[in-house]
C-alpha cells in the first residue's frame, strides 16, 4: 500500500481484498472488546468489512485505509448500539468528578515506601497480563467501555469517536476520563488481589 | 515539582490525557513538553500513562478464528 490514490473500479478487488486480509486480527481483536463475545465480534468485523467495500468510493488516499476501517467498525457497531442489536445500559452520570472518576494508577503505585524498588509503576505493567486488561476493560460499564476501547485500543480521535457515537466532544472527553479511571482502579484492585503490589500499599484501597 | 516552567504541575495533569492523546492545540502541546522536560514528577506520570495506553493498544491484535477468515474470503470473492 505504498500509493496515494487508492485504486478504482473493477481492478481494485484484489488491493481491497488484501489491505482487509493485512488488518483482520486487528479488525477482529477490536471487535472482541467491542462486543464482549466472539460470535458477535465476528458478525461486526464482517458487517464492517462489507460495509467498507459499498462505501470504497469514499477513501481518497489508500495509505489512510487502516484508519478509515477502523472508523468503519466503530461506526457499524455505534449502528448496532443504536439499534435492538445491542441495548447500552445508560449508567448514571450524576456526581460528576467524585473521587472515584480522579482515581490514579499512578498516585497508588508512586508511593515513597516503594520507591526503593526502582520504579514500581513500571513493575507492575511489567507484571499485567494481557488477560487482566482484556477482564478489566470488559468489566468497565457500556458506556465507558466503547468510549475507552475507540480511543486507546483502536486509537480513535475524540471527533471521531463523538461522530460515531453521536455525542458532543465533551461527553467523549468525559466519558474516557471517567473510564480510564475505572479501569486503572479495577486493575489496581486486580493487583491487589493476585498479590502484585506489596501489602503496605493494600491500606490506601479505599478511595 | 516544578516551577520553572510557565505551566504548573496541576495544569500539567489536567492536560494530560489530551496531550498523550494528540489533542491539545499546537502550543498546549508545546507548553506540556517545556514541562515535561523541567518536572520529573509530571514525566514519570507522563510515561507511566503512554505506556498503560500502549498496552491497550496492542489489544487489538487477535488471532482470527477460521470461520471468520473463511466468511471474509466468500464476501471478498463476491465483490469480485
Amino acid at each position: 500500500m505504498s500509493g496515494v490514490a487508492a485504486p478504482r473500479g473493477a481492478s481494485d478487488t484484489a488491493w481491497f481484498s488484501d489491505a482487509v486480509v493485512a488488518i483482520l486480527p486487528e479488525l477482529y481483536g477490536t471487535a472482541r472488546r467491542l462486543t464482549k463475545n466472539a460470535a458477535d465480534a465476528e458478525d461486526l468485523a464482517a458487517e464492517a468489512v462489507a460495509r467498507a467495500w459499498r462505501g470504497r468510493e469514499s477513501l481518497s488516499d489508500s495509505n489512510a485505509f487502516r484508519h478509515w476501517m477502523h472508523r468503519i467498525l466503530a461506526n457499524t457497531y455505534a449502528s448496532w448500539w443504536r439499534s435492538a442489536r445491542v441495548r447500552p445500559v445508560e449508567e448514571p452520570l450524576a456526581d460528576e468528578d467524585s473521587a472515584e472518576d480522579r482515581f490514579s494508577l499512578f498516585e497508588r503505585l508512586h508511593q515513597p515506601f516503594l520507591l526503593w524498588f526502582s520504579t514500581p509503576e513500571q513493575e507492575f505493567l511489567n507484571k499485567l497480563l494481557r488477560e487482566d486488561l482484556e477482564r478489566a476493560i470488559d468489566q468497565l460499564p457500556e458506556t465507558f467501555r466503547v468510549a475507552v476501547v475507540l480511543a486507546d485500543v483502536q486509537g480513535l480521535s475524540y471527533q471521531e469517536i463523538a461522530h460515531a457515537l453521536r455525542i458532543p466532544i465533551g461527553t467523549v472527553r468525559s466519558r474516557l476520563a471517567r473510564g480510564r479511571a475505572a479501569l486503572q482502579k479495577a486493575l489496581w484492585q486486580h493487583g491487589l488481589d493476585a498479590g502484585l503490589v506489596k501489602a503496605p500499599a493494600a491500606r490506601s484501597n479505599n478511595v | 515539582m516544578s516551577e520553572s516552567t510557565n505551566m504548573q504541575c496541576d495544569d500539567a495533569l489536567r492536560l494530560l490525557a489530551q496531550y498523550l492523546d494528540r489533542e491539545l492545540s499546537d502550543g498546549e502541546h508545546a507548553d506540556m513538553e517545556r514541562h515535561l522536560r523541567t518536572c520529573r514528577s509530571c514525566f514519570s506520570r507522563a510515561e507511566f500513562e503512554q505506556r498503560l495506553k500502549g498496552e491497550l493498544a496492542a489489544l487489538s491484535a487477535a488471532a482470527v478464528p477460521s470461520a471468520l477468515q473463511d466468511r471474509i474470503r466468500v464476501l471478498l470473492d463476491n465483490t469480485r
